[in-house]
């Protein structure tokens, strides 16, 4: 494997950074009116939905109505969570200034508190993608999903936890922000823990209490309709998240990185690593909306704090940057990265990583540079 | 009067109102019932406050007058204190500070603003004004108020658009049927930059405790000419050692006055409101001090990154990427102007949240933290 460090002349990577730099510079400069009103009409579909989903639900008792409302109310959960929550707690509209805009005030429609999140995503895997034993999200304490990984008698029920976590996903991003992990390998102490745990208290009685209680009760005899209505909401859009978000970061060519490899790290580096630790998926307009633009996951991971609706107006001149300088860019659809997702997953529960280094060619920029050297 | 009420089936009705608001709370959360309110009129949100404009008239060239009335929330002002005023410009929503121009009784706002050169949000609503525009609205604030029991004998100086607090304080002295006596002085470049000068008169003709007084800096032709002298004083209010003066206006307005009253020892008995706009950055080497208000800690500008600045300061604020990525290290600056190192764009406007990592101060700074 090539580490990170020679894929480019330090050269190269400073004129790399500098174009992605101008390249963030230009779409910055061109943010205004359009970026706010989509997003504000993205929310009021969402939240039209979210009514007409609920309302639907008091008719639970015709098929159709349950039907009907669900898928709503499903929707309504996805548009929430992934092109406006994870988008505008990412601080893609704090220049707007509008208060239900702000990052920091963001909350969203899962079981996660936003400031949590904001902790173990914004920083914690934005800052550090793809470095093993830093980013928290390369297989979230619970998968083995890189060969980096150590392996373990555990990991043989892989394929048995990712299932899991898929269908449990909102449970699974809440109490990764507890970092049990850490606690039980002791580099944190469960006392540090007060604040992070006292915030998902207060936000999951609240979630569950709107969709599991409150709801169900209003509808009165229709209740187990009305609860079975709104988790399966629930489920649809954890199956949908865990998707997109594995699709984005685990399919078969995706890199990973040791914290050596990418310590004292240059803007330009660390936009090198963004784009080699990042994958795509290919689709249609709704289905971009639909995955909050995290179907430009490599576009996303470079410029986090852009409006994602920029993303698929940018897709092409980053993948253009990225041949200029030999950079792979991985992009396929969601059948082909969902396939070789799961595939890693049952590979990755077996022992094997690591130790047989794949034979790779040099990356084609160095030595072309290597042999300009020596002509 | 209308029927009367029992209290205890009062109470019970609020209470119910109420429990039936946080009902509506608990289903709605997170987002909370102003999200889903406001999608169906902006007007009915129950916590913020919004005002919808529902007059706008053009007294002057460059000013306008809005009539704006507020939504539930609106609590009331006192005479004399500003509100902030919020519109969405290219997307951006920008905030302003204005005094009402209205009497403190009655439920409605009365704003009169003066489209400044290259001002942002007040040429937007000298140019956009019109009924229906939905503004944002805060709380009032501002200690420029008229004490309880209102005094006596009230000297009320302005100049320019300075006139907008002193008028509501008139208005509010004159509704509340005040015995006593009133001068209003108002200085204005000529008579046709003056302000509300028909409705002044009128309300002279009709109380004979106010007398008003209108000079002009740069024509003949009013009841003063040229800019404020201590003479002045003793002409059109001969008892104003004895008075309460409110004053408001221009710097060199309020810096004359106030040397006066400061020589003849009478500083306790002004009481002024500025109006500073957004100062202008200069340049070149670091300068001025940051100020971490909620710690109090203050240090000389070193022209660092705030970040690094609260650090050097002994501070430990939240922070993540430190380079601009997470929004760990979000703040509210309070006042002062900062340049973000990454865009290079400026931002002069007070209470707007910076990120401390990429944001260095230009000049003087106060950060929340
Ligand atoms: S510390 Fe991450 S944005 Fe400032």
């Amino acid at each position: 494997m090539t580490g990170l460090q020679d894929r480019l002349t330090p050269e190269q990577v400073e004129a790399f950074g500098r174009e992605m730099d101008e390249l963030r510079q230009r779409i910055v400069a061109d943010l205004g009116k359009e970026d706010v009103d989509y997003i504000q009409n993205l929310i009021r579909t969402q939240r039209a939905l979210e009514v007409v989903g609920r309302g639907l639900l008091f008719a639970g008792f015709f098929p159709p109505a349950w039907i009907a409302g669900v898928g709503a109310l499903s929707l309504s959960k996805i548009l929430d969570n992934m092109e406006i929550g994870h988008n505008v707690m990412h601080g893609q509209y704090d220049w707007t200034r509008i208060p239900e805009l702000s990052s920091q005030r963001f909350e969203w429609d899962t079981l996660a508190p936003a400031e949590n999140w904001r902790h173990s995503h914004n920083y914690v895997h934005h800052t550090y993608t793809n470095v093993l034993d830093k980013d928290r999200d390369i297989g979230y304490g619970i998968l083995r999903m890189d060969e980096g990984q150590k392996w373990h008698p555990y990991y043989l029920g892989n394929p048995v936890y990712a299932t899991l976590l898929a269908i449990f996903f909102q449970w699974g991003v809440m109490l990764h922000d507890l970092e049990v992990e850490k606690v039980l390998k002791g580099e944190r102490k469960v006392s540090e823990l007060k604040e992070v745990r006292a915030r998902i208290l207060r936000k999951a009685g609240r979630q569950l209490g709107k969709d599991y209680l409150l709801f169900p009760a209003l509808t009165g005899p229709l209740a187990p309709l009305t609860f079975l209505g709104n988790a399966t909401a629930n489920l649809t859009r954890n199956l949908w998240a865990f998707a997109i978000i594995f699709c984005g970061h685990f399919p078969a060519d995706v890199e990973s990185f040791t914290e050596e490899e990418t310590e004292n790290e240059t803007r330009g580096q660390w936009y090198l690593r963004q784009i080699l630790g990042s994958a795509n998926i290919e689709g249609g307009k709704l289905f971009h909306i639909l995955s909050g633009n995290l179907s430009h996951q490599i576009e996303h991971h470079l410029f986090p704090d852009i409006p994602a609706r920029r993303y698929p107006e940018i897709a092409g001149e980053v993948r253009a940057i990225c041949a200029k300088y030999g950079l792979p860019y991985h992009a396929g659809p969601l059948r082909k990265q969902l396939a070789s997702v799961a595939k890693k997953i049952v590979k990755l529960a077996l022992p094997g990583g690591r130790s047989e280094p794949s034979p790779e060619p040099e990356p084609a920029t160095v030595k072309r540079e290597r042999e300009l050297t020596a002509a | 009067m209308a029927v009367q009420v029992p209290r205890r089936l009062r109470r019970g009705a609020r209470g119910r109102a109420r429990s039936l608001a946080s009902l509506a709370e608990a289903l709605l959360t997170p987002h909370g019932m102003d999200r889903y309110l406001e999608l169906l009129d902006p007007m009915l949100v129950r916590r913020e406050i919004r005002g919808v404009v529902t007059a706008v008239r053009r007294q002057t060239a460059d000013t306008v007058t809005l009539t704006v009335r507020p939504s539930r929330a609106w609590r009331g002002f006192s005479a004399g204190q500003y509100v902030r005023v919020s519109v969405d410009i290219d997307g951006v929503r920008r905030t302003r500070c204005y005094s009402p121009t209205c009497s403190e009784h009655g439920g409605q706002l009365e704003l009169t603003v003066k489209a400044q050169e290259n001002g942002l949000v007040s040429g937007h609503l000298h140019r956009h004004a019109a009924p229906g525009m939905v503004l944002g609205l805060s709380q009032p604030a501002g200690e420029f108020t008229l004490p309880a029991p209102r005094p006596r004998r009230v000297l009320l100086i302005s100049g320019g658009s300075g006139i907008t607090p002193v008028l509501s304080m008139l208005r509010t002295l004159v509704d509340e049927g005040h015995r006593g006596e009133v001068v209003f002085l108002h200085y204005a470049n000529t008579a046709a930059d003056v302000l509300y000068g028909a409705e002044l008169t009128e309300l002279a003709q009709r109380h004979p405790g106010l007398r008003v007084v209108l000079a002009y800096t740069h024509e003949r032709g009013g009841d003063l000419h040229g800019f404020f002298e201590p003479a002045q004083l003793r002409e059109v209010a001969p008892w104003y050692r004895e008075a309460q003066t409110y004053l408001c206006g221009p710097l060199p307005l309020l810096d004359s006055v106030r040397a006066t009253f400061g020589s003849e020892g009478l500083s306790e008995q002004l009481h002024t409101e500025e109006f500073t706009p957004p100062p202008v950055p200069a340049d070149g080497a670091a300068h001025g001090q940051v100020r971490f208000t909620h710690s109090g800690r203050e240090i000389a500008n070193s022209g660092k990154p705030l970040l690094e600045q609260a650090e050097d300061a002994g501070l430990r604020p939240e922070h993540g990427c430190r380079m601009g990525i997470c929004f760990s290290c979000t703040k509210v600056k309070t006042s002062g102007c900062v340049r973000n190192a990454r865009t290079g764009e400026l931002s002069p406007e007070d209470n707007v949240e910076i990120q401390l990592c990429i944001s260095v101060p230009v000049g003087d700074v106060e950060i929340n933290a």
